[in-house]
């Protein structure tokens, strides 16, 4: 690593993708730095999730590489907090391995200071989706991989959401989004993952 | 970092902490419970044979935390972000195996105490069981882990669990038993080598399996 400013960047190189034995994309390639941000659309089952795991580390590439430079925030359906937990407990046990200061600001920005005591498991989809966030939050991570952050959440919570995105690349960031909603973002690229279909017949 | 993963694992597993964790030491004290009503107060019965109930109590009570080792945590999430902290499969589970052991051997081996009362087991016998199950319960745990990582993704993952723990821990069984029969306790070290073994082994296949499973 360089010193004084350290590389980040999202980064994937003629990438191909399959789930069980069925090739989901291929020669998929893009490349974002600090500051810039993409939406990838595509249907139902057409890799974005497995795009964003690929690109996380969690899942292995078919072909091509796939990598991300900086520390990585994976925001998905899985909040990775524990359901049997109060809210406060069950993201203090993330904030304590992340090491974050500002507890009360993350809790206070996206509405949970009333929630702390109740257990997850009681919370609806969109207190529980800002509850991730919220853990998101609190990593500090520079890299944001974000598979459908709008979904399930009221429009004020849209709203939210895009404005901690919009903060999150003010602040050098970057963010890959997946989501079939539209999200208006100034300077957002996007990404149709059909583009990059494989045809049945045409394997590499 | 270690530490918060066990404490945590620790809360989780704990008997007493909700969730019907206690469920396995109950089961456990339940069975060295019938087991007179059964074969009858007979006194020399019960000491000859109680130590063997109390290893297959044992053995039994095992399974009954499986469901809940790793099959939740994959539905949460909880692997995947540690993953991305840096933290391998293998320290995950390595911190699981030790959580799982704390969380049912210490309890069951005091468990043994009202257990041995109830089969009216003598001093020596006791003392056999208690040694044969500090060696054995951490093999135990380690079976136990492996196969909750490895069933973790299948529908029917619970219940083949314990079809799965029940061969894999006859060796614990025979040798811990064995110590009973013959009463002497050099059987029991080969209790402890299995276990030392499984437990070694118990990370890489455990890690591997949630990896896989990914």
């Amino acid at each position: 690593m360089m010193q004084g400013s350290v590389a980040l960047r999202i980064y994937a190189n003629k990438l191909a993708c399959r789930r069980g034995d069925r090739l989901l994309f291929r020669k998929l390639s893009l490349e974002l730095g600090p500051g810039e941000a993409c939406h990838v659309t595509g249907a139902n089952g057409s890799g974005k999730t497995t795009l964003i795991r690929t690109l996380a580390g969690l899942n292995a590439p078919f072909t091509g590489t796939a990598q991300c430079e900086g520390a990585i925030g994976l925001m998905d359906e899985r909040t990775g907090l524990d359901t049997e937990q109060p809210v406060g407990r069950a993201l203090d046990f993330w904030f304590a391995i992340d090491g974050t200061s500002d507890r009360e600001t993350v809790l206070d920005r996206l509405g949970l200071t009333s929630l702390i005591d109740v257990p997850v498991r009681y919370l609806s989809t969109g207190q529980r989706k800002r509850a991730g966030f919220a853990r998101l939050l609190g990593q500090g991570a520079k890299v944001w991989l974000l598979d459908e952050p709008l979904s399930g959440l009221d429009t004020s919570s849209q709203e939210l959401v895009r404005e901690l995105i919009i903060e999150h690349l003010d602040n050098q960031g970057v963010a890959l989004i997946v989501s079939h909603q539209s999200l208006p973002l100034p300077g957002l690229k996007t990404l149709a993952i059909e583009d990059f279909a494989a045809e049945p017949e045409h394997l590499p | 970092m270690i530490l918060r993963l066990l404490k945590r694992d620790l809360a989780q597993f704990f008997p007493f902490s909700g969730g019907g964790a206690a469920l396995p030491v109950i089961f456990f004290v339940a069975v060295a419970m019938l087991y007179p009503f059964v074969v009858g107060p007979d006194a020399n019965t019960l000491s000859r044979t109680g130590g063997g109930v109390v290893w297959i109590a044992a053995l039994l009570a095992a399974i009954l935390p499986l469901e809940r080792l790793v099959a939740r945590d994959i539905d949460l999430g909880h692997f995947d972000q540690l993953r991305l902290r840096g933290v391998t499969e293998e320290a995950m589970m390595a911190v699981r195996v030790l959580a799982h052991w704390l969380s049912f051997g210490p309890p069951l081996i005091l468990a043994t105490f009202p257990a041995a009362a109830l089969l009216q087991l003598d001093g020596p016998t006791l003392h056999l069981v208690l040694i044969g199950l500090l060696a054995g319960t951490p093999g135990l745990a380690a079976i136990g882990l492996m196969i909750a990582a490895l069933t973790a993704s299948l529908r029917a993952g619970a219940a083949l669990s314990g079809l799965l723990l029940i061969p894999l821990a006859l060796p614990l069984l025979i040798f811990g038993a064995g110590a009973l029969a013959r009463q002497d306790a050099a059987s029991l070290g080969f209790v402890a080598a299995i276990s030392l073994g499984l437990v070694a082994l118990t990370p890489f296949a455990a890690g591997a399996a949630i990896r896989a499973v990914r």
